[in-house]
């Protein structure tokens, strides 16, 4: 199923000899038009660009459609597709496995905002390296359009009536779990979904992306704040994002003040350039601020919200060996035979 | 033993034959106030001078206030089931004296703390006031520790008037207090100073004495839990996720107590094993799937509650043949039950936990010793089958002390299954896929995370796959797999442990059992075949059953499938896997909390035996 690709030679190929084919999935199942097809192909875009070898990529989704997509790019990366909302759980047990993977792991709403909440916050707070995308577009589309709990209050769906409830919001629930990558982006907007990718692939810790990605068949009416036409007139970017790769040289000029600089672990660059706001994405009150006026400004803020690159991984909560656990030979895993009369000794 | 039925001319308790090395003591105290580390200290001691002893917590669902009750059975013949009669009892609790007076047999001893202010009714047992309060106070100690004191003057006084050696107890307390000698000495001196209270004030009128033996050779004093544990870390145990829950909590704690002093890595000196705590069995299992999928030796355990929680991961484990293992320390349910109360009344769901076709396999150690030996053979089944192993203990193997054999170093190097690296991929003559039954035995190979060879990879689910993992809804597709997902299992029974059989020449009989209830067992036979009860015994150890299981139930008219559980799930398993069995299957269930006796299984077969003479 994962034969390596063959290449002609006109193929444009990256630094590590890859071509973009190398880099997609098998053909989407999801409906033409849907926000996470465009996902997709900007994750495929971001790892090509990154110069990622796919095989140092796991892939993990929980259930719905967006869970679906991990299926639809990088089909040489190992992946797991969970069970509904427990994505969180799989990728932190698996990525012990080999803690020098790249993880991505997609969620929907349906997903991480209702049976996965608790996971999710957990996997946040615990700082699991982890891309964690939540390709959101408010309602449920396997099962045919019910609400989910990101839905506006007072949207109208057909069969379903009017929901009563207040929306939950993920970049939200996000920050105050102490997520280290807070980024709010729209499907409907390539181009930052894409540094937005780069920029997470890059953090050293748990970087959340809530996506709006809509749902072409259920929830894209105007009136609605998932949908294409609501995104493209409410946008409003924090700042105009680039990432620059470790190493590789800034090649825009900017006017002094006109930019902010941010430094991932891995030495790439994260640059902001100021827009409208003067956003600072180290200030976590300030991220909170900036969240609570969209919502009552009734504006999609995209960007990235706060970042934090200071905080240790839950991997290095643990003295681990240098090598992968998952390589680990029986010789270092079980101890040596004279400890036994040791462990008898210690019973009474 | 004899008992001397006449009358006593001081009225105060029998006059009997001396009863040496068997008998049973309880202690009732209030829960909280410390008194596991006296009880211990007496069994400890007792084990040491070389007599079998076993001690059973029975304790209540509360950290402080509510009566508990500890037993220990001294029995020279190595019976060391719970017994119901009570011959000696000390009674530190007023609040259930009356009751514990009354279950006393004739002739028994009555140990009692003196500010207890309750007549003592009998006249037919001894009687012995200890001055609790008046000792604790004379010793100066910090009121912080009084309570904890309290309970090391019965440890002197009971030493004292069955003849306990009390360079053992020392022993004990060394033991107990990891060498620490400031909580040694202050025990220490209370025990000392109540032994000495006693022999100047007490004067010994009854019958039971303890005599050094030479029993225990060759024993040692363990808990299931930390037999687990350990054997787990023997295993290769590379990631351990848990939440906590009574009893199986202390199987994950021992487990993060002891990678750092067996699990150094010897090239590096990091650890090579991950504890973490979950929110919740939920996630718990979540992660071990991950780490089994990713390559890692995985486990949690958990009780009965928490396994409910884990069904619908098990379930995706066994259909994306995710080798892990599950510790499941049984406590009685439904529901939150009674979680300080023992059964074995989680098999039928671990066996066929998930909806939808699912069958498990599942291991049942029948010893503390077997708990360390399944802790490391579960993973070498796991990976080697590629699905969950679900090891079955309970409360009284997982919280009690056991005398049980040393732990054996693993007798066979691991066996880590089908599992296929760059070079094996590329040494691979015919296509790899990761469904795809090469060998014709049901088991597939598999590759794990960080696999550099481009066709390493494959995505893993819940959803129906062909044999190269690729979504697939094609009936023939689903048929397939599923069948081979039951042959991989049914095909490789042989790899499980096999039945323990003991038999009786002639015995048309038999009884078979599992886990914890072995001790009660054992005795039970002993006891009808001096009663004339000619019956084989066979202890299961794994399901599904072995090929020597369905022959030695079609060898016997009828077999007595003795369990803790009301549907005596085990007996119902056994009628489901072998043919025409029911009407010789029948089960026998115990199921009030407590840990089984020897004289229920005597009665019950004795009484069904009576219906077919």
């Amino acid at each position: 199923m994962t034969e390596q690709s063959s290449q002609t030679p006109r193929m444009q190929v990256n630094l590590v000899g890859l071509s973009k084919n190398d880099y997609r999935g098998n053909p989407s199942s999801l409906c033409q038009g849907c926000g996470h097809n465009s996902i997709s192909s900007q994750i495929i875009a971001a790892c090509f660009e990154m110069n990622i070898i796919p095989e140092n990529v796991v892939k993990f989704s929980g259930i719905g459609c967006s869970s679906k997509s991990p299926f639809y790019f990088l089909n040489r990366s190992f992946g797991f597709n969970g069970l509904h909302g427990r994505m969180p759980s799989l990728a932190t047990g698996a990525m012990f496995g080999n803690i020098y993977l790249k993880g991505i792991g997609v969620s929907g709403d349906g997903d991480t905002a209702s049976i996965g909440m608790g996971q999710f916050k957990h996997i946040v707070r615990r700082n699991v390296p982890l891309v964690y995308i939540v390709e959101n577009n408010g309602v449920y589309g396997l099962t045919k359009g019910q609400f989910s709990a990101t839905a506006d209050e007072g949207l109208e769906l057909k069969k379903q009536g009017t929901n009563p409830y207040l929306p939950v919001d993920i970049a939200w629930e996000a920050l105050v779990s102490h997520a280290t990558f807070v980024a709010r982006s729209f499907a409907g907007d390539p181009k930052q979904v894409k540094e937005l990718i780069k920029a997470a692939l890059s953090h050293n810790g748990i970087a959340v992306l809530d996506i709006i990605s809509p749902c072409v068949t259920f929830n894209n009416q105007d009136t609605t704040s998932h949908s294409y036409s609501w995104g493209r007139e409410h946008e409003v970017a924090l700042h105009d994002l680039s990432f620059v790769p470790y190493a590789e040289e800034i090649l825009v000029d900017y006017e002094d003040g006109q930019i902010k600089e941010v430094t991932m672990h891995d030495g790439s660059m994260v640059i902001l350039k100021k827009l409208e706001r003067d956003h600072d994405p180290k200030n976590r009150a300030e991220a909170m601020r900036v969240l609570e006026e969209s919502n009552k400004d009734c504006c999609l803020i995209t960007g990235l919200i706060y970042i934090d690159e200071n905080q240790p991984t839950l991997f290095e909560l643990y003295n681990l060996p240098d090598e992968p656990l998952n390589r680990l030979t029986e010789d270092r895993l079980r101890p040596p035979r004279e400890t036994i009369d040791i462990v008898n000794q210690m019973m009474f | 033993m004899t008992i001397d039925n006449r009358a006593n001319n001081s009225g105060n308790g029998k006059i009997m034959e001396p009863v040496i090395n068997n008998f049973n003591v309880t202690v009732a105290t209030v829960n909280g106030s410390g008194s596991q580390t006296s009880n211990l200290t007496l069994m400890r001691a007792l084990f040491k001078m070389g007599i079998p002893v076993s001690g059973k917590n029975l304790f209540p669902s509360n950290i402080q206030g509510l009566p508990t009750w500890y037993t220990i059975r001294i029995n020279e013949d190595g019976f060391l089931a719970r017994c119901e009669r009570q011959e000696i009892c000390v009674a530190m609790n007023s609040a259930t004296l009356i009751k514990d007076m009354e279950g006393l047999v004739e002739g028994g001893v009555l140990f009692f703390d003196d500010s207890i202010k309750i007549p003592i009714s009998r006249t037919d047992i001894h009687q012995y006031p200890m001055p609790v309060n008046k000792m604790v106070r004379d010793s100066n100690a910090p009121t912080s520790l009084r309570d904890y004191l309290a309970n090391m003057v019965y440890v002197g006084i009971v030493a004292n008037i069955l003849g306990i050696d009390m360079n053992n107890i020392y022993q004990a307390l060394e033991f107990h207090f990891k060498g620490k000698q400031k909580p040694i000495e202050l025990n220490w001196s209370m025990v000392s100073n109540a032994y000495d209270w006693a022999t100047g004030n007490l004067h010994k009128e009854d019958s039971y004495f303890v005599k050094p033996s030479n029993k225990t050779t060759g024993y040692i004093m363990a808990d299931g839990n930390t037999a687990a544990a350990l054997g787990a870390l023997y295993g290769g145990l590379q990631f351990a996720a848990w939440y906590p829950i009574t009893p199986a909590t202390s199987l994950a704690e021992t487990i993060n107590e002891f990678v750092p002093v067996f699990r150094k890595d010897p090239i590096s000196g990091k650890n090579t094993c991950v504890v973490l705590q979950a929110e919740d069995e939920l996630a718990a299992i979540g992660m071990v799937v991950g780490a089994g999928w990713s390559g890692l030796r995985a486990m949690t355990s958990t009780s009965g509650p928490g396994l409910s929680l884990m069904v619908e991961y098990v379930g995706l484990a066994y259909f994306s043949e995710v080798p892990l293992v599950i510790w499941d320390i049984q406590r009685i349910g439904p529901s939150t039950g009674l979680p300080t109360r023992t059964s074995q009344g989680d098999l039928r769901l671990a066996h066929f936990m998930g909806h939808g076709d699912a069958k498990h396999v599942i291991l049942l150690p029948g010893s503390v010793t077997e708990c360390f030996e399944f802790g490391w053979k579960a993973f070498d089944i796991a990976e080697r089958l590629q699905t969950p192993v679900i090891v079955l203990s309970d409360l009284d193997f997982g919280m009690n002390q056991w005398m049980t054999k040393p732990f054996e170093y693993p007798d066979k190097p691991m066996d880590r299954g089908k599992v296929l690296w760059e070079e094996d991929l590329q040494k691979m003559e015919s296509k790899w896929g990761r469904y795809l039954d090469l060998d014709g035995d049901g088991i597939t190979y598999r590759t794990l995370p960080g696999n550099k060879a481009p066709n390493a990879a494959y995505f893993a689910r819940g959803t129906g796959h062909d044999e190269f993992a690729n979504y697939s809804e094609q009936p023939g597709d689903w048929e397939k797999n599923l069948l081979r997902l039951g042959r991989k299992i049914d095909n490789n029974v042989a790899l499980l442990p096999k039945p323990i059989i003991k038999t009786t020449n002639g015995a048309k009989i038999s009884v078979i059992s599992y886990g914890s209830t072995d001790m009660a067992i054992e005795e039970a036979m002993a006891i009808l075949l001096k009663n004339g009860l000619k019956i084989d015994h066979l202890r299961i150890r794994s399901l599904p059953a072995a090929s020597e299981t369905i022959d030695f139930v079609n060898d016997h008219e009828r077999n007595y499938v003795v369990e803790l559980n009301r549907d005596g799930q085990l007996q119902q398993i056994l009628c489901l896997e072998i043919r025409d069995s029911s009407k010789n299957l029948i089960s026998l269930s115990y199921l009030d909390g407590l840990p089984l006796t020897a004289q229920w299984v005597v009665n019950q077969i004795t009484a069904k035996e009576d219906e077919h003479k």
